[in-house]
C-alpha cells in the first residue's frame, strides 16, 4: 500500500505539492510513482528562475525502466532545486516525501485553485487505476 | 492468465514485483533492480529462469541433425558434460533463436532456447526433425525447473547446500561443462559476466532449493537486474539485440558461425555465404548524463545512421549504456550522437562488454 500523507497536495500525475509556511511550494513524486518507475538512476531539474505553468513539464526522472516527465502542479517560478538528487538520486525512491524532494516554487496564484487532490482523493483516483 | 513457474509462490512470499513476461508472471525485482545488480556482482543472486524452455533430444542421427539445425558445430562438443552457444537460423541466415546445447551422451543432447519463442522453435525443430531425423526423439522438458545461481560466491553458496561429494564434482567443472547428479543438472553457465552454475531439476524440488540456497546467502534477483547483468556483459537478448531479420555477423555473433568443414550444410549457411553484413553491433558508453533506451538513433559524423538494440543505465559503471547495430563502415568510429529526447548526446564507440567479474572492461572518459 503506496503512503499518502494527509498534509499534501496531489496532482492526477503524480506529483506532491506541500505549501511552505514561506509560501513557496515544495514538489516531489508520490510514493505510488517511485515504487512504479523502479530505481531512479538520473534526475533532470528545471533552472532556478524559471518561469513554468501549470501542467508544464519541467524536470525528468529516469529509472531503470523508463524515462518520465515531471509536471509542475501549479504555475510559478522555481526558487530552488534539490541538487543532491544529481548524485543520489535514489533519495527519490528511499525518501520520496523529504529528502527526495524534487524543485521549489513560488506560486504565480492560490495554490489551492489549481484543481490539485487532496490525500483521499489522489488515493480514489490510484484506487481507480490512474 | 499467464503461466506461472514452480518457484511463483516463492516469489510472492520474497516480495516479489510480478510481471508478465513472454508469456509468463515473472518477478521484475524484489525491491530494488540496482541492489540485486550489485549483490550479483559481488558476492551472489539467485533467478528464477524456469519460463526457459527445455528440450531434449535423443537417439540415433542426434548430432547429425544438430550439425543441420546449428550454425555453431555441436561435433565440437567431444566431451559428455560440455556445452555451446549457438544460433539457430532461418533459410535467410536470419536469427531464430540463440541458444545453449549440451553434450550429454551418444545421441543425447539437451537444448535451452528462449521463453518467448517457445512455439515457433518447437514447431520449428521437430518439423526439420521429421524429415532429416525421425529416430531422434524430442522432449519437451516442461517438468523441470531452472535455475541460474550467479556472482563471485556462487560456488561459496552452493557448497552450503550440496553434499561435500557433489561438490568436489562442481569445483572441477569449467565454464561451459555441466555434470549430472541426483540433486539435478548443473551447467557452469549465465547470463551475467560473472562466475556461476544454471541448475534443472525437477519443478517439485526447486522451491526447497531456492529457499535453500537464499538462506545460504544468495539474493533473489528478478528479470530487472538480469538484464542490466547481461547489458554490462555485453550478452545479446533476443527480440532486441537479435531477431529473425538480421544474421549472426549483424549482432556480433560470427565467432558463433562454424564454417569449417566447408561440407556441413546447416541452415542458413548458403545465405550467409551469398551475403556480407549490413551491420555490425557496437557498445556505446554515453559520455553525458541521462540514460540510453532501446530504439534511440545513433548518428556517426559521416552521416550514417545506425540504431540502439539494447540500451539502459550500467550500475557497475554509473554509466549509460548499449549495445547498436551500425553499418559496417561506421564501426570503427570511436564517438557518434545518440537523440536523446529530442537533444543530440555524444557516446563513446566501444567493444563489449563493459563489465566481466565485477571489473569494467573499458576505459571510462571523465564526464
Amino acid at each position: 500500500m503506496s503512503q499518502i500523507p494527509a498534509d499534501l497536495k496531489y496532482a492526477a500525475t503524480h506529483e506532491w505539492l506541500r505549501a511552505e509556511r514561506d509560501g513557496s511550494c515544495t514538489i516531489g513524486i508520490t510514493d505510488h510513482a517511485q515504487d512504479a518507475l523502479g530505481d531512479l538512476v538520473f534526475i533532470e531539474l528545471p533552472e532556478v528562475g524559471r518561469e513554468v505553468a501549470a501542467g508544464e513539464a519541467c524536470a525528468v526522472v529516469e529509472s531503470v525502466k523508463a524515462a518520465s516527465d515531471i509536471y509542475a502542479p501549479v504555475a510559478g517560478r522555481i526558487s530552488a532545486v534539490n541538487t543532491t538528487l544529481i548524485d543520489a538520486p535514489e533519495q527519490v525512491n528511499s525518501d520520496c516525501y523529504a529528502a527526495g524532494w524534487l524543485f521549489r516554487l513560488a506560486p504565480a496564484g492560490a495554490v489551492d485553485a489549481g484543481g490539485l487532490l487532496d490525500a483521499d482523493g489522489y488515493r480514489a483516483a490510484l484506487d481507480q487505476g490512474a | 492468465m499467464n503461466l506461472r513457474t514452480a518457484l511463483f509462490d516463492c516469489h510472492v512470499a520474497a516480495g516479489g514485483r510480478m510481471v508478465p513476461f513472454g508469456g509468463w508472471d515473472m518477478p521484475l525485482h524484489y525491491g530494488s533492480q540496482l541492489q540485486e545488480h550489485h549483490r550479483v556482482r559481488a558476492e551472489a543472486g539467485v533467478f528464477d529462469v524456469s519460463h526457459m524452455t527445455i528440450v531434449d533430444l535423443e537417439g540415433r542421427g542426434a548430432q547429425a541433425f544438430l550439425r543441420h539445425l546449428l550454425a555453431n558445430d555441436v561435433a565440437r562438443l567431444t566431451a559428455p558434460g560440455s556445452a555451446l552457444y549457438s544460433c539457430m537460423l532461418n533459410e535467410a541466415g536470419g536469427i531464430l533463436d540463440d541458444l545453449i546445447v549440451y553434450f550429454r551422451g551418444e545421441a543425447r543432447y539437451r537444448l535451452v532456447v528462449n521463453a518467448a519463442t517457445r512455439a515457433r522453435d518447437l514447431a520449428w525443430i521437430d518439423s526439420h526433425r521429421a524429415v532429416s531425423a525421425p529416430e531422434v526423439a524430442l522432449t519437451h522438458r516442461a517438468d523441470l525447473a531452472m535455475l541460474a545461481l550467479q556472482g563471485p560466491m556462487a560456488e561459496r553458496v552452493l557448497a552450503q547446500v550440496y553434499p561435500a561429494a557433489t561438490m568436489t564434482a562442481v569445483r572441477a567443472l569449467q565454464a561451459f561443462q555441466f555434470l549430472e547428479r541426483p540433486e539435478g543438472f548443473i551447467a557452469r553457465t549465465g547470463y551475467t559476466g560473472e562466475d556461476g552454475f544454471e541448475i534443472m531439476l525437477p519443478a517439485a524440488s526447486a522451491p526447497a532449493f531456492w529457499r535453500a540456497l537464499v538462506a545460504a546467502g544468495a539474493a533473489p534477483c528478478g528479470l530487472g537486474a538480469r538484464d542490466t547483468l547481461r547489458l554490462e556483459a555485453g550478452l545479446a537478448l533476443y527480440g532486441t539485440d537479435l531477431d529473425d531479420a538480421h544474421t549472426p555477423a549483424e549482432c556480433g555473433l560470427a565467432w558463433t558461425v562454424v564454417l569449417t568443414p566447408p561440407e556441413r550444410g546447416f541452415i542458413g549457411r548458403a545465405a550467409l555465404a551469398a551475403g556480407t553484413p549490413r551491420f555490425r553491433q557496437v557498445g556505446l558508453v554515453l559520455e553525458e548524463r541521462g540514460v540510453l533506451r532501446n530504439g534511440l538513433a545513433v548518428r556517426f559524423a559521416d552521416g550514417a545512421e545506425g540504431m540502439i538494440t539494447s540500451g539502459g543505465f550500467s550500475p557497475t559503471l554509473q554509466r549509460a549504456i548499449a549495445l547498436a547495430r551500425v553499418p559496417p563502415a561506421a564501426a570503427g568510429q570511436r564517438q557518434c550522437e545518440v537523440l536523446l529526447r529530442g537533444q543530440p548526446v555524444k557516446a563513446a564507440v566501444v567493444k563489449p562488454p563493459f563489465v566481466r567479474h565485477g571489473q569494467p572492461c573499458i576505459a571510462l572518459a571523465s564526464r
